[in-house]
């Protein structure tokens, strides 16, 4: 429990908070992503945060690393009992914070030793001690139980290793407080307990850490106590070991926001359910484009039917966009196996123009880089997917395409002075619009839309909801991919779970609420046996 | 030790900037926004209209002698047509580094067809443009489908070609050309109609491209009209229009009252209004402009990326080849030394003109822009006698200045 020999040598603050945030305030232009959070961790505790995705986590622990330098954010950070003005990560280094990113910061050409000290090497006189630089790193390998050469490059190793790494890496610079973004989201199930272990000896050691995690079996085995975040405010901290914290009041807490009307009013899909579904996806599996040791995309299968709004919900990593992008013209990962059906006829989409010749449109998370030429016009950003019908012998038809973008800057409701603005000077929402707009010009059966209404402001929101809305009562089939459980509760007629890879879930409209959804989207489930029973059946039975 | 605390409250985001005003701020704020938005190329043409303005003034009025103008068609002209191709290129996010090679290249296959074995020079110049064709989808492949960056490739090919040219050559240059071909890269339109004090077919012809600039012009403004887009207030078009207007006839009349229209005027103009169509209009255009803007995007789209490189690569070749026959039969010889160091003329002039470093922007027009800009500036010093050390002194600090700014303007603007 408490720490006997670690830490502060000389002034040791009695029991109390190691760390203390106060009241921090964090915003960014049109948005307040901290409002009034507070945080408390103890000495030589593992501190878990939780809370659905943009609830603030990351913000919040770079406020803490001086990400966030200070001044740019209000309230009160104080370690070991003193104030923190770090202005920038090595300052907060300097004081034995060190944070550890989801995507790792290791340079992949240099060797484990070199990376450990990069920044940091021990020297004399400006001159590298490698023979020291070794031998400390040999230290911190045992330390963290990478059995590997110090001298071996970091690109040859997997990133299970390469985590650990990091983590001596950390322990080089005299770490007091280890802050973890979601560890284990890019490891196997055997490098994941790996790392686990690892904490808990950390933990026993007296090095305090505060990890972010999805995963609440994980905060189960490791945390002691566990903070909850949700909309940029820190909602309570509850101890772990209390048998009263169970994994549903850890849901309550992460979704326990009520569900107002910022949706349109929309009759329930009532299709006939024998008919052959528009899209039907059959053991979808995917591996990770450079780590083919991971399934990332593991023996899905869903269908949706024509007029349908069908909802996928999952925390990140989850392999919702994998999923969606690889069945789009296997636009992510290494394809493994799998097929799509369309009205019961298998087709192609090994490629994105065979994927859209039949009817399928995937409408990006990430609109600015897979989305859009910012530097171009609307209506040329509108007009990209279907120049080949807009043209006649190769010659685009510009009188007709600016006619077509200017009917769905008017539909669709597109803020811009005209459709020859450039792109990038549209708000967020209004950049949305486009991206859709160009698909739905596609003319496509199928639209799978992933996070849809990302970094749009609620006006926009609803315009958008809308226009989803009228495109399933024309008869699309509609795969609604989305973060925010509100926004699936209130638009889809059914819902898919995902979680590290698998579908952990069908749930109907009757019986969704986002307390069955969060459970299903946090299930660990366990990698499917070899011996297993075909497709994993989705159905309702388990966990009730 | 630690410093009392002087918190420092963090000043909230400046509000966004209002909504349109009434009709009349509205129609200021669209010209501005209209002016910004092409801010590049309004200001690189102002740029060269100053320039022109002070090398006139400070060689006294030799600048625009007609004999002198005919001389800034020609010396350019090879250039010009690299430029076409490099912009290009560059919208595609690409470099291309080989282009001066291969003018050599091709000009010294073609001096041996023409000059060695005699073939007809319309047959070997169909020979050397394939030839460039060849070498540009070549260096295409290992772009596109193989994946080596552009830079490496074409890096390549600069010293193969170069070699290559030395090799075939055998370190002479090899000349004189047929007289027809000459002709059309150093001659002018033939004389014909009555005797007037000017050259009656390119005053024709400057009168057709006036006829074509006022229809396209109101055509455009028309339509601008029927889409609500926010058009020129009629005075500024009218300004807009005489302007240009004014320009093409000062250009004829000097023309005209030398020896007329030089050949290659009328193979640039072909190139300009073919390629400037072909990257507005055609879908493979627009492709181009697509993979260049965003690559992952353009991918998402449809886009057909490594064919769009790949072609993009094949006709830069093919304009490299032109303007290696241009430039071989205007100093009636191919030497092993032409086209040194012409790669990064053409790359200047393009990013002059208004092309970004990270693709997907600039016009075939913008350049020529660039392109008369440097060419300008060369001609201009050499009358007023300034050494070329200075002249590359001046055309670098012309590069960093232009680039400067427009990275400057992008970024007060905020796109």
């Amino acid at each position: 429990m408490s720490s006997a020999a670690f830490a502060s040598p000389s002034h040791r603050p009695p029991a109390g908070p190691v760390l203390e945030m106060r009241a921090i305030v964090k915003t960014f232009p049109g948005v307040r992503a901290l409002s009034e959070v507070t945080l408390s961790v103890k000495r030589g505790e593992v501190h878990a945060l939780c809370g659905e995705n943009g609830a603030g986590k990351s913000t919040l622990m770079k406020v803490l690393s001086g990400v966030h330098p200070h001044g740019t954010y209000e309230g009160e950070v104080l370690f070991e009992g003193e104030p923190c003005r770090f202005k920038d990560i090595r300052a907060s280094e300097r004081q034995g914070i060190v944070i550890i990113h989801q995507e790792l910061a290791l340079v992949p050409y240099l060797s484990i030793a070199e990376n450990i000290f990069l920044g940091n090497e021990p020297s004399r006189r400006g001159v590298i001690d490698w023979r020291e630089a070794l031998r400390r790193a040999a230290e911190l390998l045992r330390r963290v139980g990478l059995d590997e050469h110090p001298e071996t490059r970091v690109a040859d190793i997997g990133v299970g290793k390469q985590q650990l790494v990091e983590i001596a890496k950390a322990l080089a610079k005299d770490v007091r407080l280890l802050i973890l973004d979601e560890p284990t989201a890019a490891l196997n199930d055997e490098d994941s307990a790996k790392l686990l272990r690892l904490m808990r000896e950390l933990k026993d050691q007296g090095i305090t850490s505060i990890i972010i995690s999805h995963k609440l079996n994980e905060i189960a085995q490791i945390a002691d106590s566990v903070t909850i975040l949700r909309d940029g405010r820190s909602i309570e901290t509850l101890d772990v070991r209390d048998p009263a914290t169970t994994e549903d009041r850890i849901i309550r807490g992460m979704v326990g926001r009520s569900l107002d009307s910022r949706f349109p009013d929309r009759t329930p899909y009532k299709g006939p359910a024998d008919v052959d579904p528009v899209l039907e996806i059959r053991d979808w599996t995917v591996r990770h484009p450079l780590d083919h040791s991971r399934k990332v995309v593991d023996r899905v299968s869903l269908q949706v039917r024509r007029g349908e709004i069908v909802g996928v919900a999952g925390l990140m990593g989850a392999g919702r966009t994998e999923l969606a992008m690889s069945v789009f013209g296997r636009s992510y990962g290494r394809y493994e196996q799998g097929s799509v059906l369309r009205d019961g006829r298998a087709v192609g989409t090994r490629t994105v123009p065979e994927a859209v010749a039949n009817g399928i449109a995937y409408v990006t998370e990430d609109r600015k880089r897979y989305g859009l030429n910012l530097e171009d016009s609307v209506s040329r950003n509108i007009s990209l997917a279907s120049l080949r019908t807009l043209a006649r012998r190769g010659v685009v038809d510009e009188h007709e395409e600016r006619r077509v973008a200017e009917r769905y800057r008017r539909t669709m409701g597109i803020k811009a002075p005209n459709v020859l603005e450039a792109v990038g000077r549209l708000s967020g929402g209004n950049q949305q619009k486009v991206v859709l707009s160009k698909w739905i010009l596609a003319g496509p059966d199928v639209l799978i839309l992933d996070e849809p209404t990302r970094g749009v402001d609620v006006g926009a929101k609803f315009e958008i909801y809308t226009v989803i809305d009228r495109l399933a009562a024309e008869g699309k089939a509609i795969l609604l991919i989305s973060s925010e459980l509100p926004e699936l509760l209130g638009m889809c007629d059914r819902f898919y779970t995902m979680a590290a890879g698998r579908l952990t879930g069908e749930v109907t409209r009757e019986e969704a609420t986002q307390e069955v959804l969060m459970r299903h989207m946090t299930q660990d489930v366990p990698a499917p046996s070899a011996v297993g029973a075909g497709t994993p059946t989705p159905n309702e039975g388990h966990q009730e | 030790m630690s410093t009392p605390a002087t918190t420092r409250s963090t000043a909230p985001a400046p509000p966004g900037d209002g909504a349109a005003g009434p009709a009349g701020v509205h129609m200021a704020r669209a010209l501005v926004d209209g002016v910004r938005r092409n801010m590049r190329q309004y200001g690189m043409l102002l740029a060269l209209g100053l320039i022109v303005l002070l090398f006139q003034v400070w060689t006294g009025g030799d600048l625009l002698l007609p004999r002198n103008v005919s001389n800034l068609v020609l010396q350019n002209s090879y250039i010009l047509i690299l430029a076409i191709g490099m912009m290009m290129v560059i919208i595609s996010g690409h470099i291309d580094l080989s282009v001066g090679s291969l003018m050599a290249l091709v000009g010294g296959v073609g001096a041996v067809l023409m000059v060695e074995h005699r073939i007809s020079w319309p047959v070997a110049v169909i020979l050397a443009l394939l030839l460039g064709a060849v070498a540009g989808a070549l260096q295409g492949f290992f772009i596109a489908y193989v994946g080596i960056p552009s830079f490496i490739v074409t890096l390549a090919g600069m010293l193969l070609f170069r070699g290559l040219t030395e090799i075939f050559l055998q370190g002479q240059t090899l000349g004189p050309f047929p007289e027809g071909l000459q002709k059309v890269a150093n001659g002018f339109l033939p004389e014909a109609g009555p005797q007037t004090n000017y050259h009656n077919l390119t005053l024709l012809l400057g009168l057709g491209l006036i006829v074509f600039v006022v229809f396209q012009e109101v055509r455009d403004r028309r339509r601008q009209r029927e889409f609500a887009l926010e058009s020129l207030p009629t005075s500024l078009f009218a300004l807009k229009v005489t302007a240009l207007v004014a320009a093409v006839l000062v250009t004829t009349l000097l023309l005209a009252s030398y020896k007329g229209a030089p050949v290659v005027l009328l193979i640039l103009a072909v190139l300009l209004v073919g390629f400037g169509y072909v990257m507005r209009n055609a879908v493979i255009g627009r492709h181009v402009y697509a993979v260049g803007g965003n690559l992952p995007a353009a991918k998402l789209s449809g886009v057909k990326d490594k064919k769009v490189t790949f072609a993009v690569f094949l006709n830069m070749g093919m304009l490299a080849a032109l303007a290696g026959l241009v430039f071989a039969a205007r100093f009636n010889a191919a030497s092993p030394k032409a086209g040194v160091n012409f790669e990064l003329e053409a790359i200047a002039a393009a990013f002059i003109g208004g092309a970004s470093m990270s693709g997907g922007v600039g016009t075939v027009a913008g350049a020529i822009i660039g392109g008369l800009v440097l060419g300008v500036l060369n001609n201009g010093m050499n009358l007023v006698g300034v050494g070329t050390d200075w002249q590359q002194v001046i055309k670098g600090l012309v590069l960093l200045a232009a680039v400067g700014f427009d990275v400057w303007n992008r970024r007060r603007a905020g796109v």
